[in-house]
């Protein structure tokens, strides 16, 4: 090639083309979705413990998603009752999906595992519940303390497996409180909105997504 | 011009070209030395640093309940340190520094406005700082490879490509050769697409699916239209140049070029492979996907058929060596990569270690493997000194070689039982976690094969640097020189020569 202008022409038009057609044009289709009237925005506690699951990073082994169960284990494993799709994330910035599963998805697990005392117990020490888990302890967002210190109305908790000493408790802080909540608040099992079944989101009206 | 080059630059030159592309080179050499030694030289301490950050993530895999503390060293934010050191810090720093190293060379002229290359490339690492201060300190952005804080960061990395860019394409515009090789076009695109690609990315107005159909849009693209070109124009320039001997094939050249563009950046949703995305996306992307086997055969071909018959090089050359063996991992990568996106193996790997071994046979067997080879031609001429040690050259080859299959290897097997366990319903989570284990502390011995290696590298960039004694006497092995084929040799000794 001897045309500097023709070397830029083409470069320009590619990475246009590709902008529009995976950017753009989704972002028109996609920005149409409508809000499910069974998903509640997040508390504002809820949202802090998301900014608290964002920063630690959980998305490098968690996912947020469920596929297809024509097509994955996802649905057999408990994951949740169906696939999800796009209206089921209208309040999530930035999106969680995941593109890894050391540990296993977390879309509904506010559904699998609605009780506080063994989400804070797991994060505090995963090998206190499960001796083979390989996930991060999180002690920074616990203090421990002495159990005659805790005043009445104080929430704590006692940590099984020998991971504290006799006599010494957690309590969690803040931040500890606020993530909890946002795991309690993932549940995607209501039926799919109308408008946002897999089926209408595909061209002509064949998708691999379709249900059993 | 020439004239302020120490003596022994002059000497290293090539033995058998011509005299005046020799002055060519040297004047061009001597435009982007100070911006080429400086981008080294931050590359390689972001390779130190990153592979500090890569082995502490790695142990903390098999071991839990190590450095747990401490926030800012918990997994997932020294995972994201980790690959944001080695793809903006090392990879990017180095991949500017033969940038400019090579685009003079390549169009017969100075490099032009070299300060602001040189300002581009503090802004760039000013950012690195920043960014990774920011992911250890918990504002992280959230989304795979846009970890690093949009606002206090990321202006850095555009304003910083741009600058080298803009001093880059000043330096095309007024070339003094007519035709522009093929290197020229790779390089010249990587700076045009960075910026675009980089701002899209971190555009701060999308949620749900879209932010993640935007940051894959991203992070496919900063693989295939950032670090790819680039060390692919590293690879176009070394391999003809240390074997004397011109590329395979223009044509091959043009059409790996074109579909490589058209193809790679329409790529990224194959990430997202049966997530809550419209269907059509998703399906464009494996389309396209499984159309890079028309690039990267054009490429492979192109730079596999310019080497054949001239193998015995590879013992000769260590630049050569590093070059060939990025260029072969990158056939190999890109082929397991459009095989991935297949739906069918995708139901499988998908979520698993597979695609983190995957993403290191790109990243490092091709991408690192590629600039180390680099650095090994570039620092002598600018420095003006041979390499002081071959055996440290060979301990940093053969441990990151070493390094890399003990790495590789394991986690890959690993990765496929943990998808042949995670499709199995009746399988529990703690079969899926024991699936992967092994492969897991396979990936931590052959990090600390890298390391080592790594270590090896940067000690011998540092006693470059530092210049001092030189041994006398080291055959020039970084420069063309004739192979001797078997009959060759042959007929050197029938007509007498020894």
């Amino acid at each position: 090639m001897t045309r500097i202008w023709l070397l830029l022409t083409g470069v320009l038009a590619i990475i246009i083309f590709a902008t529009s057609l995976l950017v753009v044009i989704p972002n028109t289709m996609i920005g149409q979705v409508r809000i499910p009237t069974q998903l509640a925005d997040y508390t504002a506690q809820q949202a802090r413990g998301r900014e608290v699951y964002v920063s630690e990073g959980c998305v490098y082994c968690h996912s947020q998603q469920v596929r297809d169960p024509v097509y994955t284990s996802d649905k057999e494993r408990g994951w949740g009752p169906r696939a999800t799709v796009p209206s089921d994330y209208v309040y999530d910035k930035p999106h969680q999906l995941g593109t890894m599963r050391t540990g296993p998805d977390l879309i509904n697990i506010g559904v699998r595992q609605p009780s506080e005392q063994w989400h804070h117990v797991h994060l505090f020490n995963p090998r206190s519940l499960m001796s083979w888990s390989i996930m991060p302890a999180f002690p920074y967002l616990y203090t421990v303390r002495d159990s005659a210190s805790i005043k009445a109305g104080e929430v704590f908790y006692s940590v099984p497996g020998g991971k504290l000493p006799a006599g010494k408790v957690i309590v969690p802080t803040a931040d500890g409180d606020a993530l909890v909540a946002y795991l309690k608040s993932l549940k995607r099992t209501y039926p799919v909105p109308t408008g946002d079944e897999p089926a209408a989101r595909s061209i002509g009206g064949r998708s691999e997504h379709t249900m059993p | 011009m020439s004239a302020t080059f120490p003596p022994s630059v002059v000497a290293l030159a090539s033995p058998i070209t011509d005299m005046e592309n020799l002055d060519i080179r040297l004047r061009a050499d001597a435009s982007s030395r100070q911006v080429a030694l400086r981008a080294i030289a931050f590359s390689v301490v972001w390779l130190l640093v990153g592979s500090a950050f890569g082995l502490i993530a790695s142990f903390k895999l098999h071991m839990p309940d190590w450095l747990v503390s401490n926030p800012a060293l918990t997994f997932g934010r020294i995972r994201s340190a980790h690959l944001n050191a080695m793809a903006y810090g090392w990879a990017s720093s180095a991949m500017l520094g033969v940038s400019v190293w090579i685009i003079p060379r390549l169009v017969h002229t100075e490099l032009r406005v070299p300060k602001a290359a040189e300002a581009g490339l503090y802004f760039w690492n000013i950012g690195m700082v920043l960014g990774i201060a920011g992911i250890l300190a918990g504002y992280s952005d959230g989304l795979e490879w846009l970890e690093m804080p949009r606002y206090w960061a990321d202006p850095f990395f555009v304003i910083g490509g741009g600058l080298v860019g803009l001093s880059l394409l000043s330096t095309i515009a007024v070339r003094e050769v007519d035709h522009l090789y093929v290197s020229v076009w790779y390089i010249m695109a990587a700076f045009i697409w960075f910026p675009i690609i980089f701002v899209v990315g971190n555009w701060p107005t999308y949620s749900g699916v879209e932010s993640a159909a935007v940051n894959w849009f991203y992070a496919h693209n900063a693989l295939g239209l950032w670090l790819t070109p680039v060390c692919l124009a590293a690879a176009y320039y070394f391999i003809p140049k240390i074997l004397g001997r011109p590329i395979y094939s223009y044509q091959l050249s043009l059409l790996g070029f074109w579909t490589l563009g058209f193809f790679y950046s329409l790529n990224g949703m194959h990430h997202l492979i049966g997530g809550p995305l419209p269907t059509w996306m998703i399906t464009t992307s494996v389309v396209a996907s499984g159309l890079m086997i028309i690039p990267v055969m054009a490429v492979g071909v192109n730079q596999h058929m310019t080497l054949n018959k001239r193998f015995g090089a590879l013992r000769y050359s260590p630049t050569l060596r590093f070059i060939v063996f990025g260029s072969v991992a990158y056939t190999l990568v890109s082929l397991q990569g459009v095989f991935m996106a297949f739906r069918e193996v995708n139901r499988l790997t998908h979520f698993t270690h597979v695609t983190v071994a995957h993403a290191h046979v790109g990243l490092y067997s091709f991408v690192t493997m590629i600039m180390f080879g680099s650095i090994y031609y570039i620092l002598p001429r600018l420095l003006g000194r041979e390499w002081v040690s071959e055996k440290l050259i060979s301990w940093h080859f053969w441990t990151v070689g070493i390094g890399q299959i003990v790495y590789l290897v394991p986690l890959t097997v690993a990765g496929m039982f943990q998808g042949v366990a995670m499709a199995d319903a009746t399988s529990t989570w703690e079969a899926v976690v024991r699936a992967m284990l092994p492969g897991l502390i396979g990936r931590s011995i052959g990090g600390m094969l890298l390391t080592i290696g790594h270590c090896v590298f940067a000690w011998h960039v540092f006693l470059m640097f530092r210049g001092g004694k030189q041994k006398q006497g080291l055959r020039p092995f970084h420069e063309v020189a004739p192979i001797v084929t078997r009959r060759d040799k042959a007929s050197f000794v029938a007509g007498g020569v020894k």
